[in-house]
């Protein structure tokens, strides 16, 4: 029996987060009434003309360069066809010449995505229809909001790198950190600021050429994302299996009966008689633009994962976490200030998902650090870390506000030495060799100090006296 | 065709509104008057703005009268080609397509006219969306030639051609795309100027093909052309084709001559297909150039003899283009169908002319996927080789002399059963076009029928200064001569 490859390379829509459109000063913003951020331009007006917003320029060229991309000198054209949503029933766009070319994305687990371009283009409007269920062909009318039309657009085109649903949905989510540690998106899947369309085959593991794709479009979340590529590379696996072959075409997803429905064949496809755009001049950025653009990039999430795993010697998985949630500049100043580098890591990962409040850098050095000498236990640090999130403070103070005493090595020792004199049967059992008995003497040695004492800790006194001799 | 004050030149009108010599609202009473009484038989105009005109008029005479300035054209008539948007205004392309559609916005070259003080006297008719060469092909019907109302006006722009021949508006503004400037005005016995590609915002003039397409003047005089294209001139941000240049100075220096200068007659451009009459014009204003010191030679542009055929590619590729958003969604005229699509085809089926779809249909067909190479492609390549040897000419010659137009005007009716015939009307026009170039065609003399002839003086890329005074040359050895319109 054959084993099957799913391929998937993607196709994701991100609208740039510039304060004008592509080609007209008209307000690019999410959620206004309904056409009033339009003018002759956006509306495609007869005698109207383009002029290219150099604001929306620089962010895809930060997000360009930010994908390790080679800044071209690029040509828009002209993509023709009828949709009542697009003013001009053409949609300016870049074609063989795009902005951006021959990237690469590192996903958290250090798998490296190619980029083959990430082109601008414009939006088109946005049609609502109305009565038959929200779909075209049963609507009684449809509506068309022109607001979006002209908004800019990257389009980041992988190359067929992907290889499961999961990669893909981890795409899509550094892909969306990118954009948003460079400003070039907010990359909202479900305010539409983010699109994304999936080109999928499928192949036996043994083969390097491709197998023929479909299309799949309307996915409007990653969960949308990964049960379609499930389902459709199912269905091209029965269908290969079953001695029929895929027909390449564009498909729909429908969230509801969780499938893909053929939209159109390749026969059927546009034909969109592409040619340059003769309203606008070819777009060649300067290099000493380029050099400000690039050197303004921030720190991206790959090499900000690297450095952190390095300086922590942490999991690969907590440290992506940290990083997404932004806290790995806190940990490794943390870390400089002397705090404890594993700890430091599952806080952030764990206890810091709903920001830092007022946690200062040494405090959460401090915590770590007295969490290292035994002076709190976990339980009790991440209570502390509560409160500095809280209300700020000294993590010392804080302890000792909620009654967290120091709990000194030789007092823990007396409690534990009570636990045994008090419990001589158990302990007997435990010089037997039945460690699990520790476990209650953990609980003794908590009940006697209020839950002060550090449980390893206690193990480990155990440990010793067994060893001393009983 | 006019009383003597009507042909008062368009700057001595200025000079004299300016000067309170005379009202901004008595010229343009005398202009209606004129227009009153022709242009029933002519039909220059799809619309007179008579009411906003004299409106118009009267607060540039207030002006005056505050001890305003309204500018170097003020007072002074214009007619607009109706493919020029005008904020509030009817403006149709000659097009049934655009019925009902009032623009919310001046193009520039209508803003700068105002901020001038001219004033806008209607809007004048073409061939629908500036595809013809006779203003045969307008939803509204032909304009005819003011000098013999049996033959056309040339096209596209023939309403304004005319408009300017019958004395209806001292200026005009027309559209060059192939040579719908130049071609009516050599038709009409006027002055018209294609200005070099960029020099005059496209900003609200609708588009036919947009890589082509230039407003430009049309006057009775040079110097009245250049004083408009002077006001038009200049960068506009909105238009990313404009060049970055301010408005070349013009008038100040057209009395300069063309002592010394290097003027090559194309050669391809007099044999085949050039009426004799029409050649021997051309021949006599290379003597008067000769006469007026300028060495003149035989010039070679080999690739212009494969213009028409690129051009006739380029234009109707980019035109089904740009003609794709009249689909009654949002404006214009709208005929109701079950579907969109279906009411986008019946919208578009009764809403555009027969030449207009014959070039959607021929530019759809040459960008088509797997035609795209052999017709578009190739074309561009032509471009580009006719770019090429008008610089390799250029570097001999400091400009270039052809016929306007291989024929004087021709009867209504005689070309438009045939195309191609048709077509042929812009063959020494539409070089210029793909090159980007600068030409201007001035009235020089009649050929054997009586009606003008149009000498084309070409130039190169941001030439006009001296392509006008060496136009400026040709009218004044003509001025003293009889007979002439």
């Amino acid at each position: 029996m054959t084993e099957w490859e799913t391929v998937v390379g993607l196709e994701v829509h991100c609208e740039l987060a510039t304060a004008t459109k592509l080609f007209c000063a008209c307000r690019n913003a999410f959620g206004d009434e309904p056409n009033t951020n339009i003018c002759p331009v956006c509306l495609g007006l007869p005698g109207s003309l383009p002029v290219l917003n150099r604001g929306a320029v620089e962010l895809a060229m930060r997000l360009g360069l930010a994908l390790g991309c080679t800044v071209e000198p690029s040509l828009f054209h002209r993509k023709n066809y009828f949709y009542p949503d697009m003013p001009k029933d053409y949609q300016v766009s870049q074609y063989d010449q795009p902005i951006n070319v021959d990237g690469v994305l590192e996903l958290a687990d250090g798998t490296r995505v190619g980029i083959e371009r990430a082109h601008l283009e414009e939006d088109t409007g946005k049609s609502t229809h109305v009565g038959g269920g929200g779909r075209i062909h049963e609507a009684d009318h449809s509506l068309v909001d022109y607001n979006r039309a002209g908004v800019p657009l990257v389009e980041v085109v992988s190359r067929p790198d992907l290889r499961s649903a999961e990669a893909a949905r981890a795409y899509v989510n550094e892909l969306r950190a990118v954009l948003v540690a460079t400003g070039a998106s907010d990359a909202r899947m479900e305010e539409g600021s983010m699109r994304v369309d999936a080109n999928i085959s499928v192949r036996p593991v043994d083969f390097s050429t491709l197998g023929t794709r479909c299309e799949v479009k309307n996915l409007n979340s990653t969960r949308s994302l990964g049960r379609a590529i499930d389902y459709e590379a199912r269905r091209q696996i029965a269908l290969l299996e079953a001695g029929e072959q895929v027909t390449q075409q564009t498909r729909h997803w429908d969230e509801a009966d969780g499938r893909t429905h053929p939209l159109r064949s390749k026969e059927e496809a546009y034909d969109y008689r592409y040619f340059p755009e003769p309203d606008l001049v070819p777009l060649v950025p300067g290099d000493a633009w380029r050099t400000s653009v690039a050197e303004s990039l921030p720190p991206l999430p790959a090499p900000r994962r690297r450095r952190l795993a390095e300086a922590t010697g942490s999991a690969t998985a907590a440290v992506a976490v940290v990083v997404e949630r932004g806290l790995d500049d806190l940990v490794l100043a943390a870390l400089a200030a002397g705090g404890d580098a594993q700890r430091l890591v599952v806080h952030a990962e764990h206890d810091l998902a709903g920001g830092v409040g007022a946690l200062t850098t040494d405090a959460f050095a401090a915590l770590t650090r007295m969490e290292a000498d035994g002076a709190l236990t976990a339980t009790q640090a991440k209570a502390v870390l509560a409160e500095l999130v809280a209300n700020g403070g000294d993590p010392a103070a804080v302890a000792a506000a909620l009654g967290y005493e120091a709990m000194a090595g030789d007092a823990l020792a007396v409690a534990v030495d009570d636990a045994i004199a008090a419990n001589p049967d158990a302990w007997a059992r435990y010089l037997a060799g039945d460690t699990k008995v520790s476990g209650f003497f953990v609980g003794q040695v908590m009940r006697a100090t209020k839950g002060q004492a550090d449980g390893r800790v206690v193990t480990a006194l155990l440990g010793q006296r067994a060893d001393a001799g009983g | 065709m006019g009383d003597e004050s009507t042909y008062l030149a368009a700057g001595e009108i200025a000079a004299a509104v300016r000067g309170g010599e005379r009202s901004a609202v008595e010229v343009v009473e005398e202009h209606l008057a004129v227009i009153a009484g022709r242009e029933p038989e002519v039909h220059a105009f799809n619309a007179v703005g008579d009411a906003q005109a004299r409106m118009a008029a009267e607060l540039i005479d207030r002006r005056v009268a505050a001890g305003e300035d309204p500018g170097p054209l003020a007072g002074v008539p214009v007619a607009l080609k109706d493919n020029l948007c005008t904020a509030g205004v009817p403006t149709t392309c000659s097009s049934r397509i655009l019925e009902g559609w009032l623009p919310p916005y001046d193009a520039t070259v209508v803003t700068r006219l105002g901020l001038a003080g001219a004033i806008a006297m209607g809007k004048t008719n073409l061939d629908e969306f500036a595809m013809g060469s006779s203003t045969e092909n307008s939803a509204f019907g032909p304009t005819r030639n003011p000098h013999d109302l049996t033959r056309v006006p040339g096209g596209s722009s023939g309403g304004s051609a005319a408009a300017v021949a019958a004395g209806f508006a001292p200026l005009a503004l027309g559209s060059d795309t192939g040579g719908s400037i130049r071609q009516p005005a050599a038709l009409c016995g006027v002055v018209g100027v294609k200005p070099t590609y960029g020099r005059v915002s496209r900003y609200g003039l609708i588009a036919f093909a947009s890589s082509l397409d230039q407003i430009g003047p049309l006057a009775p005089t040079v110097a009245d052309a250049a004083l408009l294209l002077e006001v038009i001139a200049g960068h506009d941000p909105l238009d990313s084709t404009s060049i970055p240049e301010p408005s070349p100075s013009l008038v100040a220096g057209l009395d300069a001559g063309v002592e010394g200068l290097r003027i090559g007659v194309v050669a391809e451009l007099m044999g085949e297909g050039v009426a004799p009459d029409v050649r021997r014009r051309v021949e006599a204003a290379a003597e008067v150039l000769a006469g007026a010191g300028a060495k003149v030679e035989e010039a070679e542009v080999p690739a212009v003899a494969y213009g028409l055929s690129a051009y006739y590619l380029i234009a109707p590729a980019e035109a089904s283009s740009n003609l794709a958003r009249y689909d009654g969604v949002r404006y214009g005229l709208r005929v109701d169908a079950p579907t969109t699509a279906t009411m986008n085809v019946a919208t578009r089926t009764a809403g555009f002319g027969a030449e207009v779809k014959r070039r959607i249909m021929l530019g759809t067909y040459a960008l088509s996927a797997g035609y795209y190479d052999a017709y578009y492609g190739k074309a561009q390549q032509v471009r580009t080789l006719i770019v090429r040897d008008f610089a390799a000419a250029y570097e001999s010659f400091d400009l270039l002399v052809s016929p306007t137009s291989p024929t004087t005007a021709f009867p209504l009716g005689a070309k438009a059963a045939d195309p191609l015939t048709m077509y042929l009307s812009d063959v020494c026009t539409i070089p210029s076009n793909l090159a980007g170039d600068p030409a201007v065609s001035v009235p020089f003399g009649v050929g054997d029928d009586g009606l003008p002839v149009g000498v084309q003086i070409l130039a190169p890329a941001l030439a006009e200064a001296t392509m006008l005074q060496a136009a400026a040359v040709l009218e004044d050895a003509m001025a003293g001569e009889a007979g002439t319109p």
